[in-house]
């Protein structure tokens, strides 16, 4: 398969910051730092013509280190063309910066990311909870928050 | 001097013209918007949260009640997802895959006359509504009679199909086609020429396309800008590449009016594709050649202990596919429906997220309602054509 022409792009541009390139089914996934996500995300828009953000969340791999990926879903409407980014965020200082000075539609994202990962989005201009009530406390997308809410027994099965 | 002074008043969620629990809280000077703040939530029942919890068979019927007025395209989008994590899109049969197109139309048909009923409603034009429901009751007996519940369909599996279509289904759905476009000229005509409608809808609630797509609005809301963009040419799945159909992209002026068109266009089109697959319509399998990830018919599960045992397995353990991460988006009648699923190789999804367009559109209200007034909140609101069951997930 050829490599995804966003890629060589990126390698030229940021070789230092890339940390992987995967390829599975025929989706393109790279893997970048943290530091560098906005300047990379204003580059691909600008010069590589990715103008839609499908898709902003975070994943949870809880046990492995780094805790958090934050992964943003790319479209070009021009090109037709997806590409996936990951962003590894550690455990102990769960921050990204917003790209919602590039793509407006981030913002909700973002703030549902924060809202459900705990993964919290520095200059971000309206980061509040957006689907859970503004007093909850605790991140229930996180693999450590119960699925039965935090002060309630396991569910045990159907009794009868 | 006069003093200047905004009131701030709340809109929901119990307001009929909310379309389900949105809240609006609304900074007004006079009858003129000049903020406004979204509140959603109130319908949230964390589905990413419980597909975790369940196999990937299980987590099937909780995306029906994503979008409730599309509940097909939301199984479509599911299983192509998960059809395209286990590397067996390529084996699902051709009647399945046009049934599937058949079906997804229908619910388009389904979502869209949902939309004119209780945009038209909110506006002031009851009749419409009458008129919209009497046909999306059919569609809705369509939906009892090829999956046994009017909503909460199911009907589609990883694989394939749930059932086959019931005798004398195809000749019912080429009826309801051929007289449909007439009915949408009914709308029209009633609709359309109507001066209060068309004061009501016209230059109201523009959105440029820069803008649209930059908020991440996706479907007809964002074809009414003029964007000539739809997944199912540009992305396609399905086999979508191999119809011919039109976008329509309305006026191209990113007015209520614009998308009003659009909309009513897109419902022909519809048409036009369902004529398409009933044509092609062959007979022939309903399930992938998959027996560790489709369900055996019941009298496999009976008579042959290899049935038997392949039943047992995909009901207590489930499948497992590779570990890796896909996204698949469809174009559901809102707009871009996306699936992402992260596998780890177990038979529970490790991650589902869903990309819900209806969530992603209303994002775009405050800029579109900014400096209107009032009551073009509630045509606005109409226009973007939101469900609340995928806004909160």
């Amino acid at each position: 398969m050829t490599e995804h022409v966003a890629v060589s792009k990126l390698k030229e541009k940021f070789s230092d910051s890339i940390l992987n390139v995967a390829e599975f089914r025929g989706e393109t996934t790279v893997t970048v730092k943290r530091d560098d996500i906005v300047s990379i995300c204003a580059f691909l828009k600008q010069d590589i013509g990715f103008n839609f953000l499908t898709d902003l969340c975070g994943v949870d791999y809880l046990g492995k280190s780094p805790r958090f990926m934050v992964v943003y879903h790319l479209y070009s409407i021009g090109n037709k063309v997806r590409l996936r980014l990951k962003v590894p965020v550690p455990e102990n200082d769960p921050r990204v910066d917003t790209v919602s000075g590039v793509w407006g539609t981030a913002s909700w994202h973002e703030r549902e990311c924060w809202d459900l990962m705990g993964i919290s989005f520095n200059k971000h201009p309206d980061l509040r909870r957006i689907l859970m009530p503004a007093d909850w406390e605790g991140h229930p997308l996180r693999k450590d928050y119960p699925l039965q809410g935090p002060d309630r027994a396991p569910y045990q099965g159907r009794v009868s | 001097m006069a003093t200047k002074e905004t009131m701030t008043i709340n809109m929901g969620p119990q307001h009929p013209s909310t379309h389900g629990v949105l809240q609006l809280v609304l900074e007004l000077d006079g009858e003129v918007v000049v903020k406004a703040v979204p509140h959603i939530g109130f319908l949230h029942r964390g589905v990413e949260k419980i597909a975790e919890y369940r196999t990937y068979h299980q987590a099937l019927p909780l995306t029906d009640r994503l979008d409730y007025l599309a509940p097909m395209h939301n199984n479509l989008g599911y299983v192509l997802a998960v059809e395209k994590l286990l590397g067996i899109t390529d084996m699902i049969p051709e009647r399945a895959t046009t049934i599937r197109v058949i079906m997804a139309e229908l619910t388009r048909l389904k979502s869209h006359l949902v939309w004119l009923a209780t945009h038209a409603l909110d506006i002031g034009a009851m009749t419409v509504f009458i008129y919209c429901f009497r046909e999306r009751e059919r569609v809705m007996d369509m939906y009892e009679k090829v999956s046994g519940a009017r909503m909460t369909s199911n009907y589609l599996k990883v694989g394939g199909l749930m059932a086959d279509l019931p005798d004398g289904m195809e000749k019912e759905i080429r009826d309801f086609v051929n007289e449909m476009p007439g009915h949408v000229d009914t709308y029209e005509g009633l609709l359309t020429g109507n001066r209060i409608w068309q004061k009501r809808i016209q230059g109201v609630g523009v959105i440029s396309a820069e803008a649209a797509i930059d908020m991440g609005v996706s479907g007809p809301s964002l074809r009414g800008s003029g964007v000539d963009w739809d997944l199912r040419r540009d992305d396609p799945y399905c086999g979508y590449e191999t119809y011919e159909f039109k976008v329509p992209t309305g006026t191209g002026e990113g007015d209520t009016w614009s998308r009003y068109k659009a909309r009513l266009d897109e419902m022909r089109e519809s048409c036009k594709i369902i004529h398409q697959a009933l044509d092609r319509l062959k007979p022939g399998p309903i399930l992938a050649d998959c027996p560790k990830i489709c369900l055996p018919p019941k009298k496999d599960v009976v008579n042959s202990i290899e049935g038997l045992i392949h039943h047992f397995k995909i009901v207590s353990e489930g499948y497992k596919p590779e570990p890796g991460e896909v996204y698949v988006g469809v174009e559901n009648p809102k707009g871009e429906l996306g699936f992402y699923i992260v596998s780890d190789g177990s038979a529970k999804p490790y991650r589902m997220k869903i990309r819900p367009p209806s969530f992603v559109n209303l994002q775009a209200l405050p800029q579109m309602v900014e400096g209107r007034l009032l009551a073009d909140v509630v045509a606005i609101i109409g226009t973007l054509d939101i469900v609340l069951g995928e806004i909160d997930r």
